[in-house]
């Protein structure tokens, strides 16, 4: 899919997502070794964004499974769709129950979900297994099965092996540690806040209004903020909304008054406004 | 850079040392690490740190313990830098402007140029190693806040708002300067001890005089068919100074209190009295890749010395705590089986397999606290090496204020105490250390300290 380290970096960068090296590198390797792509790293850094612009660079198809706490086979492999096999079996009076269970245990009643539909047909595609850490462990084991084999038993159908293994990314908060079984499956990957010339970089890309200098210094409020001791840490996605923020408001530069008045949109809780204005020194007038 | 077959050499022994240091790495990651340097080729040494973290890591926790050996394993370079030692000021002078700046690449090569000039110490400069301590304490980086500040103010890059972060965003610039210093430190190092790895073996020492945290598998296993003879005659030791401690030394409140009948003189010395109680003693031991071989070891030779003791309790770790008294007593007749037993009936780890002295000491301290008492003394047996985690100091803490001693016994040479991940000065402040790296050291050590 890619030539080189760079040309992941470019053909990102054409998408709107700027990698960094070690972003570059991973995913390069991911695709050359066809391994899934484990992404660990805190809220707001880019990682869903990551699959996206893989897999538009790579004219593939998106499918994205979100896990979530109850996450289960159904939702996330496949289901037979009830309704519509009832509705079938009402219509057939005049077969006998074997006609009628060979048809409705059909392709025509399957519902395929994203894993399935992952690794079946032979176009590009791009798995994205979100927030994996917040699915329970038995979902788990059921990855980890489907990404070993890139196969899928359904036992009223047969087996389906991909004719084409799609890119996997998977996502994690690390809200839960997953086993390291699956890790090791995995390329691994932590994406963790970018320095400040990249960040610098997304924010003029993402708020293109705003100038150079404007955007230096709310990167380095932004880093500013983050070696503070604060309950949660502002993230990119922060960043680029206080950049809106400010173009919305008119502001051609920082001053107290602008940044007090925005300082809610990077900083989530109270306490930690309270404290970022003490440490910035905003409530000196 | 080097061809291939160095490379596949030098990709084995890095996997070794992060395996050495916890990191567990399988074959399989170790195929995709040599795939991903085909993949990626070697003539950019940041992506290649990445590639290779990208195939032999397996959580984030694991990078800080991964950079410092990787830089050891492909360093920037090898050697010391061509250039002409530059003078102090002079180095000071382009480190303000790197700083100013905030030109990483100027800072690395600057902290190469440091180590080189500063860094050596011995007789001869650098005759016995490098220090990162000294380095910077010649340098002092720190002291060039103000000249920096003003420079970026100078330059016109210090008006408005952002002013006031000037301060605090130079100071993060050279503490990144410390640490680039500290591991240029550690990779000098590093240099010099693997010849010194390679002279040692030159001549090959007796088993008892091999480090245990190289001793291959036929010197571990020679050393416990070792252990029972050791035993007695350290059991004979013992009983010695006990034998003297019985003999015993002055009561002085009561020879004191004898003497009021005879003026305050006193006359009779009165010999305190030993304790009719044998000693307790509780084994703290980390049985992580790294050090198992010296526990394994230790804990042989003090379930041989059992009945010296009162009781004994033997807890096993690596991220978590266990107790392993049963299989000890019961494991006599097959030493070799024991790690292998601990680590499949105890549990060690929690969410990851690397060593976690925090965690651990402090599960011990919550869980098994009452194993400790006034006349229990605590043996950890460990390198100290934390994978950068929090020490847990306060754990260590209550354990030395309920036991009667606590002793650690290390088995790295002490000038690694305190390099990289190691906590090793930050515990030796609470409890007594001991450099513990042979079978020879550990029974002087178990001689001199074992309570009788
Ligand atoms: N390197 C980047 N290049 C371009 N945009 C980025 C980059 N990093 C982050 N962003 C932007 O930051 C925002 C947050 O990204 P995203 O939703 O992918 O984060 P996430 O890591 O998936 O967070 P969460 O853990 O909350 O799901 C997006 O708007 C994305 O466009
Ligand atoms: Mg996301």
């Amino acid at each position: 899919m890619f030539t080189s380290v760079d040309d992941v970096a470019a053909r990102l960068a054409e998408t709107g997502y700027l990698a960094s090296p070690a972003v570059a590198t991973t995913v390069f390797l991911a695709d050359r070794l066809g391994k899934p792509l484990l992404v660990e790293g805190p809220a707001g850094v880019g990682k869903t964004e990551l699959a996206k612009a893989v897999a538009e660079v790579a004219g593939a198809r998106l499918v994205r499974l979100q896990c979530y706490e109850g996450v289960d086979e159904s939702r996330a492999l496949y289901e037979w769709n009830h309704a519509k096999q009832l509705l079938r079996i009402s219509a057939g009076r005049d077969e006998t129950w074997d006609e009628t269970r060979t048809d409705i245990f059909s392709e025509e009643f399957l519902l395929p979900r994203p894993l399935l539909t992952a690794i079946r047909g032979d176009d590009p595609k791009v798995l994205l297994i979100d927030e994996t850490d917040k699915a329970d462990v038995e979902v788990e084991g059921l990855l980890l099965e489907v990404l070993s084999d890139f196969q899928v038993t359904v036992p009223e159908l047969g087996t389906v092996t991909a004719t084409r293994r799609p890119f996997v990314v998977l996502t994690s908060n690390a809200s839960r540690e997953l086993s390291e079984a699956l890790r090791r499956r995995c390329l691994f990957l932590h994406i963790g806040f970018p320095d400040e010339e990249l960040e610098r970089r997304i924010v003029r890309l993402k708020v293109p209004g705003l100038d150079e200098a404007l955007a230096r210094s709310v990167v380095r409020v932004v880093g500013a903020l983050r070696a503070m001791d604060l309950r949660k840490l502002p993230s990119v996605a922060e960043t680029i909304d206080w950049a809106r923020t400010l173009l919305a408001l008119g502001a051609d530069s920082l001053d107290e008054t602008v940044v007090r008045d925005s300082l809610g949109v990077l900083l989530k809780h109270q306490d930690d406004v309270l404290k970022a204005t003490a440490k910035l020194d905003l409530d000196a007038l | 850079m080097t061809a291939p077959a160095g490379v596949a050499e030098r990709l084995t022994t890095l996997v070794a040392a992060l395996r050495a240091h916890g990191i567990r790495i399988g074959t399989g990651e170790t195929v995709d690490a040599a795939q991903a340097v085909a993949a990626l080729g070697l003539t950019d040494r940041e992506t290649l740190r990445e590639g290779l973290a990208a195939t032999l890591l397996h959580g984030t926790a694991q990078r800080p313990v991964f950079d410092p050996v990787f830089d050891l394993y492909f360093p920037r370079g090898v050697g010391a830098p061509e250039q002409e030692a530059a003078g102090r000021e002079d180095l000071r002078d382009r480190l303000a402007s790197a700083l100013a700046a905030n030109d990483r690449a100027m800072m690395g090569r600057l902290a190469v140029e440091a180590v080189d000039g500063f860094g050596g110490y011995g007789s001869s400069p650098a005759s016995d190693g490098w220090s990162s301590y000294q380095t910077l304490d010649r340098l002092r980086p720190q002291t060039l806040l103000a000249r920096v500040r003003d420079n970026v103010r100078a330059q016109g890059g210090g008006s408005g708002f952002t002013d006031r972060l000037l301060e605090d965003e130079i100071r993060r610039r050279i503490e990144a300067f410390r640490g680039l210093v500290a591991a240029e430190a550690r990779r000098r190092v590093a240099e010099r001890r693997g010849r010194d790895e390679i002279a040692r073996r030159a001549v090959a020492p007796s088993a008892d005089r091999v480090d245990f945290l190289f001793a291959g598998k036929a010197q571990l296993a020679e050393l416990r068919r070792a252990v029972q003879p050791l035993a007695r005659k350290l059991a004979t030791r013992l009983a010695a100074r006990r034998r003297r401690a019985a003999r015993g030394s002055i009561d002085l409140r009561r020879t004191l209190r004898g003497s009021l009948s005879t003026g305050g003189v006193p006359m009779k010395p009165v010999l305190r009295r030993r304790r009719p109680v044998r000693p307790e003693l509780v084994l703290l031991c980390d049985v992580s890749g790294s050090v198992s071989g010296f526990s394994d070891f230790t804990m042989l030779l003090v379930q041989a010395l059992h009945d010296q003791f009162s009781k004994v309790r033997v807890f096993a770790f690596v991220n978590r705590i266990d107790e392993v008294t049963g299989l000890l007593v019961h494991g006599r007749a097959d030493p070799e089986g024991l790690g292998a037993r601990i680590q499949a009936e105890a549990t060690l780890t929690g969410w990851h397999g690397s060593s976690d002295y925090g965690m651990a000491l402090g599960e011990f301290a919550e869980r098994y606290g009452a194993a400790v008492g006034p006349r229990t003394t605590v043996f950890v047996l460990g390198d100290a090496r934390t994978n950068m985690s929090d020490p847990n100091l306060a754990a260590v803490r209550q354990i030395a204020e309920r036991a009667r001693r606590v002793y650690w016994l290390n088995p790295e040479q002490t000038a690694s105490w305190g390099t990289g991940d190691s906590a090793a000065p930050d515990y030796a402040e609470l409890v007594e250390m001991h450099e513990c790296r042979n079978a020879r050291q550990l029974s002087d050590l178990v001689a001199r300290l074992l309570p009788v």
